[in-house]
């Protein structure tokens, strides 16, 4: 007897009871962040800013690299250049919410342009490419006294407003952002090209023979991501109200955002949330102590690339069986089947298909 | 005749980029990783070779000769401890892996050796100073010469080693396929930590002569492990001839630009690397090297 | 004298088990043919017994010691080789740099880079060619060769016909008899029955990481084989079901 097992009626869906509960929870967190500046005092409203800037890096960055296998050292050039397209766009009088926004659009449009340069390389010569591409637009920018040059400049047109409401409309502003790119990301993988883009992930060349039109869903990717850091730039220019070439165009901002993903949990949805959040409470807790604070994020760093490379969602993922989100393909059993006992009496089976039918992510 | 001289002084700067990118050359061809801690590496061995230069007060040529095994044990664990494990699991890893590495060197130095900018010019004496005269436009520094001298043998060394050597070939072989190394009885990690510890070995020798050329500081790394990148892509990746014509082309690149404007040096070598990257030459050459 | 012992060998991909439990014996001088259908594990086995994937039970002795635990370049110092499915020579080195990377850290024995151009003369012109550049038929040859440059005590040869011409796989077999007739112990993973019950002296039938036959080569006829080779279930003297109640 052949102790193959019986074929199993199966049905391929998206949710489980608990991503549907999940997706309920994080849809009404998000209406109560909007609720915030109305509650909260204005500190916490720029530093919930703050941490929302740094998780729609770690969105993009993800995006590019877990999604992409897209490992860009250079993402600061549309932070650099987002932030000083606003100042660009309101040193001509256009208002500031909407120079953000034309910003970030622009940065999407710089994007695509420079893909043309960099989407041609492959591996560590794409991540220098990117990150050549950052170093010399700091310069140019440098060079050009209109932007205040080295010494740095900043941002007129939000004096007309108050501490407190400018506080709130960036608030607003950002999470607005935050939630925007999100959905695109989770559009990007609920339908058909998040197969396909784990699938790059995977295995470029093998999804490829496939079919899979890698060159296109790069570009999304690279663009998108450059519309994310770009709008990111702007809303840390308008946070702070001011900007210097050598911090707006640092690859320090690339550091962060390597940490946070890989932290959180590379290509999960959830990941870069958790690392944005754990980056920014070690960043409340500990920056004041200055090198020694460094030295410890890098020994984190460097723990984790040894001990959980995975990330800690994944982790978490794993131990607990979780997925919130209904971005993975789950396969379920339409009955219950019997195990296909052995044929012969006292024989010790041990032949159940052994296939992990967990969500595949 | 300016300009003679600007290519002339590049080819020299570009010498010492080549020396800098070799070992990032060689640890890429090799494990396939991007090491961003090479710049620190670099400066750590400066500040190696300067502690023992102005404690022993020798010149920095003396001092140089005990931080290289020094700096080669470094690596060799640096390899095993750290690297060897995030190798396994996945290109982006050691990313991390030597982002954390940076970061801990940099702050590290900056803790021991306070953010002073130091230099080592004047323990080297007339050396660092001096030069020829070949005619009032034209001038060929003594460390200049030296420097090319330097980087020369470093890579011609590692060339012949790779192509001629067994533990060339068992490297080469590595690189190709570590799994079929292991396979025919190579021990891959071994050969991934002897490589490394020749590959920051040789940061210390970059880092040396940074240090007497100009100056640094704890934050020096970022800068140099930039203008290492541009040297390798340059001159096409693998190949550690290729490297020295891409930190020369790097060099002429900047001295050039910097005829038109100081300011201009560095953008110039950046705007240079970005054409050559669009150029269908560099595809073709990106590509084979990619399957190799 | 066994040379290869392999005792309840497992191995798993993720959390799918490739071997379940494999057991056998390979004498001095034998020959072993491992047949059965793609994705029986056989690949996964031999690259198991060589070090190359970890083992999660069971052990694997070479000349009665135990090898379970050492790294692959380990295992081939002490004349376990393994010839990998795809020849996989080093692509960018010429043929005899293949060879002199290989016999670097081996046991001493008759095998150098004269002996085995000797034993594969087809190589004898292609020395200084890079690997990339030679047929199919070419690479297996060099990787044989590259193979006995350890002077090995058992040889593992994974999937030798897959990929060649019928031409191509003559003149390596005819190089491969020879090696055994010369006295080499050897495992040979085959796709090709006809092939692989012409050089073996016994046969091992794996189904879904399983042994489903043991037999002679000269005691068992090729239907019985294919049957198992398929899982059909067939005389009660192969039944499968029986001998696993035997050995659970």
């Amino acid at each position: 007897m052949s102790d193959i097992e019986q074929p199993v009626a199966t049905k391929v869906g998206r949710s489980t009871p608990t991503s549907r509960v999940a997706s309920l929870v994080l849809v009404g967190l998000l209406l109560s962040l909007f609720v915030v500046p109305v509650i909260f005092t204005t500190n916490v409203v720029q530093q919930l800013t703050s941490l929302f800037i740094l998780m729609m890096l770690a969105v993009m960055w993800n995006a590019l690299a877990g999604y992409g296998g897209l490992v860009s050292v250079g993402q600061q050039a549309f932070i650099g250049f987002g932030a000083y397209a606003t100042i660009y766009l309101t040193q001509r009088s256009v208002g500031p919410f909407l120079a953000i926004g034309i910003a970030a659009v622009a940065s999407a449009v710089l994007a695509a342009g420079v893909s043309v340069i960099v989407l041609r390389l492959k591996g560590g010569q794409f991540a220098v490419g990117t990150w050549v591409v950052a170093e010399t637009l700091a310069l140019l920018v440098v060079l050009n006294q209109g932007l205040g040059g080295g010494t740095g400049i900043s941002l007129q047109g939000l004096n007309v407003y108050s501490p407190e409401i400018r506080r709130a409309y960036i608030y607003w502003v950002t999470l607005g952002f935050l939630v925007l790119l999100l959905l695109l990301v989770f559009l990007l993988l609920r339908f058909k090209t998040g197969a396909a883009l784990q699938a790059i992930r995977d295995d470029e060349e093998a999804a490829a023979s496939l079919g899979v039109r890698v060159r296109p869903l790069k570009f999304v990717l690279y663009v998108l991501a450059g519309f994310g850091c770009g709008a990111a730039g702007a809303l840390t220019l308008a946070n702070t109200l001011f900007i210097q070439p050598q911090s707006i165009f640092s690859v320090q901002f690339s550091a962060y955002m390597i940490f946070m993903v890989l932290v959180g949990g590379l290509g999960t949805f959830e990941g870069p949330i958790l690392g944005s959040v754990i980056f920014f409470v070690i960043q409340q807790q500990f920056a004041d102590q200055g090198a020694w604070y460094l030295i410890g994020l890098g020994a984190v760093a460097i723990v984790f690339a040894l001990f959980l490379p995975k990330g800690l969602w994944n982790l978490l993922a794993e131990r607990l069986h979780l997925q919130l989100l209904p971005v993975g393909y789950r396969l379920r059993e339409l009955r219950a089947h019997s195990r296909d006992s052995s044929s012969s009496p006292g024989s010790h089976e041990r032949s159940r298909t052994e296939t992990d039918d967990e969500a595949v992510k | 005749m300016t300009l003679l001289n600007a290519v002339l002084q590049g080819v020299f700067l570009g010498s010492l980029y080549a020396l800098l990118a070799c070992g990032l050359s060689l640890i890429f061809g090799v494990m396939r990783i991007i090491n961003l801690a090479h710049g620190d590496l670099a400066v750590l061995g400066a500040y190696l070779v300067w502690t023992i230069s102005t404690k022993l007060d020798v010149s920095p040529f003396l001092a140089i000769l005990p931080v290289l095994p020094v700096m080669f044990g470094l690596g060799y664990l640096l390899q095993r401890s750290i690297l060897a494990r995030s190798l396994r699991s996945g290109p982006l890893v050691p990313l991390l892996a030597t982002f954390g590495v940076s970061i801990v060197l940099q702050n590290g130095l900056l803790q021991v050796f306070s953010p002073d900018v130091r230099s080592l010019g004047s323990s080297a004496g007339e050396i660092s100073t001096g030069s020829w005269e070949i005619t009032s436009q034209l001038s060929v520094p003594y460390i200049g010469l030296v420097m090319m001298l330097v980087a020369l043998v470093v890579l011609g060394g590692l060339q012949y080693t790779l192509q001629h050597t067994a533990f060339g070939r068992d490297m080469r072989a590595t690189a190709q396929d570590p799994d079929t190394a292991s396979l025919v009885g190579i021990p891959a990690s071994t050969i991934y930590a002897k490589a490394t510890g020749i590959a920051v070995a040789t940061a210390a020798v970059a880092g040396a002569f940074l240090a007497i050329r100009a100056s640094f500081d704890p934050g020096s790394g970022p800068p140099q492990l930039i203008f290492a990148f541009e040297a390798v892509v340059i001159g096409g990746l693998g190949s550690l001839w290729g490297t020295l014509v891409g930190g020369v082309v790097l060099g002429i690149a900047q001295t050039v630009g910097a005829t038109i404007d100081p300011q201009y040096a560095i953008l110039t070598g950046h705007l240079v690397f970005l054409l050559i990257l669009c150029t269908p030459r560099s595809r073709a050459l990106l590509s084979r090297r990619s399957t190799s | 004298m066994t040379l290869l012992e392999v005792k309840e060998l497992e191995a798993r991909h993720g959390l799918l088990k490739a071997v379940r439990g494999i057991s056998f014996a390979v004498g001095e001088g034998e020959t072993l043919a491992l047949v059965g259908a793609n994705g029986a594990g056989k690949t996964t086995m031999l690259r198991t017994i060589a070090g190359a994937h970890p083992a999660s039970e069971g052990q694997v002795l070479l000349a009665g010691e135990d090898v379970t635990r050492l790294p692959a370049h380990r295992r081939v110092a002490q004349g376990l080789a393994l010839v990998p499915e795809g020849r996989k020579l080093f692509p960018e080195m010429t043929v005899l740099e293949n060879l002199m990377v290989a016999g670097r850290r081996s046991r001493t024995g008759a095998w150098n880079v004269e002996t085995v151009l000797e034993a594969f003369p087809m190589l004898k012109p292609l020395r200084d060619k890079r690997a990339s550049e030679l047929s199919g038929g070419q690479q297996q040859a060099a990787s044989i060769g590259r193979a006995m440059m350890t002077n090995p005590q058992v040889l593992l040869i994974d999937e030798l016909s897959l990929g060649l011409s019928p031409v191509a796989v003559d003149a390596v077999y005819e190089s491969v008899t020879a090696l055994i007739e010369g006295g080499a112990t050897v495992v040979l993973v085959e796709q090709d029955l006809q092939r692989a019950m012409s050089v073996s002296d016994r046969v091992l039938c794996v189904l879904e990481g399983r042994v489903v036959l043991e037999a002679k080569t000269g005691d068992v006829t090729r239907k019985q084989i294919t049957d198992a080779y398929f899982g059909v279930a067939s005389t009660p003297s192969n039944d499968p079901a029986r001998s696993d109640s035997e050995t659970s």
